[in-house]
């Protein structure tokens, strides 16, 4: 193969690295309103009144709304980027009288210059009724507090929401005898798992302007990965249709989930169909970490059930996700946690899911890269780990034992079959790549340090099965070049150059000669946009079969300039001819070279040399990853270093290795950063302490060791060239290793992420079970700490 | 006020607000390479070069650089092609909203010390934030690039 597999550049690449002006703010009209918000400093609670007089005079203010500005037969929406209709619910307005969480919106202030808006900001005058919050959410189902009181509160698709009931969701699936099978077994593990609500942490805040087009429709410019929901969105925040509204994203400052939910776009797009004005909004990164979309936080009970030989009878997982204050994505990470883990054990007889989602006040979470499977594989392959403790096993041989082999029936993956599958191999490779039997599990260092390894598998999705929708436009240019056309969002992945080398590989064509041209509501065909890790695998494949599309077209057309019939030619990338054996024996078989064509398409044509090609899969082929971590623990101060953290990853045929491998190596240590570092805590109030990157801590180019990839890819017949997805499963294995390997070192276990120093080192702050926690209260804080004091 | 900065070598006067941040003031003379990742001087993304040094420009006042040279990526193009075509080969330029910080200390390190080993990377960019790559595609562009560089001194030498 010449373009797929290969490992070409991307096709932005120079510009990005020589910092051309390509992002939302760089290209926005210089003349935009400055639009910002007004927050709540309550959990939960009523706008009394809400004056605007003086603020309202300050020179430069054009207008300030509040929620008397909103219609009050208003229908609520959803900000989730999913499939119409969402199952998210339908549970905010632009800005509502009713606050629910430390930084809802009470008040959207646009004016000249930021000077101006700031002022005006700090002289609203508000009086709040101030509600008890519910913050805890394993209080909150059939709390006597309600979050979503309200009557127009609408739940679209049928996943057990009940707004009278604090809950966003609830999913009931089985297979199996569970209660049978786990009452059979040997070995029971049976525990409690917590992650938090971490946040994507993109470099580029969220940020939009909008303008009104030449013909009176609203114009968005977002930074964002689903600019056809993004439409729908808009279009139904501000009641007007959609034919009314455009969205264009231009470069994306990185999105991993955070951008396929409408966190910024429906203020500007308010306040320009308001005012007829461009405005723009630029998230404060104090804004990103406080008011945002972050991670489910959420706690998983599995029971897992084995027979001392090692068989894996049967898992039963019940989750608890807290959605926050909306349920923007909800009731669908949540399903992940189940279906996207328990399937990795192929041999099970049995399997329940059970889970409920809960709105509470704090900041209401979304789509991070994972999407629950994180939280899930976490806790399957940690009580996997228990398990093999518990068994005197190789976690490694455990595995083997036990995994999802190809063709296997998936009960727990909706009875989809293994289509292809190479675990077993990742399996084989890791062990080796980290010397697991020299390292296995703890070496001392002295110096009370130890050096200790540990492992996790993990699986994801490619797509969402028979939901997502992949586009693709190809067109033959003037010189023989093509436009691809797509809706699929480049946020840095490398999508645009991804989808370009699909269609180079079918066109034989250098993969220059392909421009790309993506994402715009007026022009792009329709997808869903680029979430769930689809936009290789779903529009990949709709790219791959356009471009046979057009190869037929081409041949076509060619075949009418050599007076043949379509049969009878030939298309070799640069040209059209007729088949030697179709041709006169002596003579060179005749041809026409493509941009002959191309020029002849222009000229008394009527054959369009331009095709779309629109494909969903019914099926959503998992990628499988291995990884394994070797840690350097300091007994003495509870310092925890990745030495290296070794991956192998079964993607299917990665279509540019180079991207893969930074998808895993960027993925890996987004990992790191959830097992060791990110965490995120509330203040009494319920607000979020973690509010900057003082504060939230990412992981730094000298907090790991080595981060080593590599890839043992099975063929996926139904993806474009044998592909799957990478995108998202990437981040899931560094979680189980490094609490295994931690527990190596300290001899407990780890049920709660971040696991920080102080867990490690002090006894006192290890999280053992949370069933232990019952009587244990945290020290309160005071709810706003000084800047001096120590948190 | 007044200030006389000069700008990727080129000598600009302009009247400023006293508060007026460096990165500001920047962005509105169009220097769009210089990007804002936070508000706590912790991300490294609006890193440019003052009187040959590497700094935050988030943290220094306008009004600070009266007088002196500052320079952007906008004029440090071909160096910045030059190197940013290793990272290009690496595909870890990624979302490439943190390259122009990352690419202006890079280049402030290859002035300072032309020939850093791998520690001596990590620690001079441990300031530049990157949420996509995982810093290893980073780090395997800049050892290839020193590489080709030696290689190119080299030559020139011979010749």
């Amino acid at each position: 193969m010449k373009a797929v597999n290969q490992p070409i550049r991307k096709k932005d690449a120079m510009q990005l690295l020589t910092g051309q002006p390509v992002y939302t703010d760089d290209i926005a009209p210089r003349d935009c309103l400055i639009v910002k918000l007004l927050r709540s400093p309550h959990a939960n609670a009523l706008v009394r009144t809400i004056n605007t007089g003086i603020a309202s005079r300050v020179p430069g203010i054009e207008a300030i709304y509040t929620w008397e500005d909103i219609p009050k037969d208003a229908r609520r929406f959803s900000i989730a980027g999913q499939t119409y209709p969402e199952a998210s619910p339908y549970d905010r307005l632009i800005l509502d009288r009713h606050v629910r969480y430390v930084g809802d919106p009470v008040a959207i202030v646009a004016g000249a210059d930021e000077k101006c808006v700031d002022k005006a900001l700090s002289l609203i005058k508000v009086t709040y009724e101030v509600l008890e919050p519910i913050l805890d959410y394993h209080k909150a189902k059939d709390s006597p507090i309600l979050v979503h009181p309200e009557e127009n509160w609408e739940s679209l698709c049928p996943v057990g929401a009940d707004n009278k009931r604090n809950l966003c969701a609830h999913e009931e699936s089985s297979s199996g005898d569970i209660d049978r099978v786990l009452a059979e077994c040997e070995v029971v593990i049976d525990r409690y798992y917590h992650t938090k609500a971490c946040q994507q942490t993109m470099m580029e805040t969220f940020r939009t302007f909008c303008t009104i087009d030449v013909y009176g429709r609203l114009h968005v410019v977002s930074s964002t990965q689903i600019v056809f929901h993004c439409r729908r969105i808009i279009a139904n925040a501000l009641g007007i249709p959609k034919s009314m509204v455009r969205v264009t994203k231009p470069r994306i400052g990185g999105g991993f989930g955070a951008k396929q939910t409408a966190v910024s776009e429906i203020y500007p797009a308010f306040v320009t169909w308001k005012t007829k004005k461009p405005s723009k909004i630029i998230f404060s990164r104090r804004e990103c970490m406080t008011a945002s979309t972050p991670r489910h936080e959420m706690e998983l009970h599995i029971r897992l059930g084995a027979m001392r030989d090692g068989r894996i009878r049967g898992i039963d997982m019940y989750t608890l996700s807290n959605t926050g204050a909306y349920g923007e994505h909800g009731p669908t990470t949540v399903g992940l946690t189940g279906h996207k883990a328990i399937p990795l054990y192929g041999k099970a007889e049995a399997f329940r899911f059970t889970c409920d989602v809960v709105y509470t006040n704090v900041m209401a979470a979304g789509a991070y890269r994972g999407y629950g499977a994180t939280q899930g594989l976490f806790a399957v392959e940690s009580a996997v780990n228990e398990l093999a403790e518990e068994l005197h096993m190789d976690p490694f041989t455990l595995r083997e034992m036990n995994i999802v082999k190809e063709g296997d029936v998936m009960p727990a993956y909706f009875d989809q079959v293994n289509t292809s599958c190479a675990l077993d191999r990742c399996l084989r490779k890791v062990r080796e790549m980290i010397r697991w039997e020299e390292k296995y599990p703890i070496r001392s260092m002295g110096d009370h340090k130890v050096r200790t390894v540990g492992m996790g598998m993990a699986l994801q999705g490619s797509g969402i099965a028979g939901l997502d929708v992949g586009s693709a436009t190809l067109r033959l240019g003037e010189a023989g070049n093509y436009n691809l056309v797509i809706g699929a969002a480049d946020m840095g992945t490398g999508c645009d150059t991804i989808l370009a080398q699909i269609a180079a590989e079918v066109m034989e064509c250098d993969v220059d000669r392909i421009m790309v041209f993506g994402a715009d509501t007026d022009a792009s065909p329709y997808d869903s946009g680029s979430y769930a890790s689809s936009t290789t695998y779903v529009t990949g494949k709709a790219v791959e079969q356009c471009a046979l599309q057009l190869r037929e077209r081409i041949c076509r057309m060619g075949a009418k300039l050599l007076n043949c019939a379509a049969d009878q030619v030939e298309f070799d990338g640069k040209k059209v001819f007729r088949r030697p054996e179709e041709a006169d024996a002596e003579e060179k078989a005749p041809s026409v070279s493509l941009e002959d064509i191309a020029t002849a398409s222009m000229s008394g044509n009527e054959l369009s040399l331009e095709t779309s090609y629109t494909h969903s899969s019914p099926l959503s082929p998992p990628p499988f990853m291995v990884g394994a971590v070797e840690l350097e623990v300091d007994l003495l101060t509870g310092e925890a270093r990745v030495i290296e953290f070794d991956a192998c990853v079964d993607c299917g045929t990665p279509i540019n290795p180079n991207l893969a491998r930074i998808q895993a190596e960027g993925g890996i240590l987004q990992g790191i950063g959830m097992a060791l570092m990110e965490n995120i805590t509330y203040d009494r109030n319920g607000g979020v302490y973690e509010n900057s990157l003082m504060e939230y801590k990412i992981p730094v180019r000298i907090d790991v060791g080595r981060i080593n990839v590599a890839f043992e890819s099975s063929y996926e017949r139904n993806g474009p060239f044998g592909a799957k997805s990478i995108g998202e499963i990437v981040i899931n294995t560094p979680l189980p290793s490094i609490a295994d390997a931690l527990y190596h070192a300290t001899g407990y276990r780890y049920y709660e992420l971040p696991i920080t120093p102080e867990q490690i080192a002090m006894p006192e702050n290890r999280k053992r079970d949370l069933r232990l926690e019952e009587d244990f209260t945290a020290p309160v804080r005071k709810s706003s700490p000084e800047p001096w004091e120590e948190k | 006020m007044l200030i006389n900065i000069v700008l990727n070598g080129k000598k600009i006067s302009s009247e400023i607000a006293a508060d007026c941040l460096l990165l500001d003031w920047l962005r509105a003379q169009g220097c769009a390479s210089v990007k804002r990742g936070c508000e706590t001087s912790n991300c490294g993304l609006c890193t440019v070069i003052l009187e040959g040094k590497p700094v935050l420009s988030c943290s220094v006042l306008a009004a600070r650089t009266d007088g002196k040279r500052v320079e952007t990526l906008e004029g440090l193009q071909q160096e910045a092609a030059e190197f940013g075509a290793f990272i290009a080969d690496q595909g870890a330029e990624q979302c490439g909203f943190c390259n122009p910080g990352f690419v202006m200390n890079a280049l402030a390190l290859f002035r300072e010390n032309p020939d850093p080993n791998e520690e001596e990377i990590r620690e001079y960019l441990a300031g530049n934030l990157c949420r996509c790559s995982g810093y290893e595609g980073q780090l395997r562009g800049i050892l290839n690039y020193l590489v080709w560089k030696k290689e190119k001194g080299k030559k020139e030498e011979a010749q």
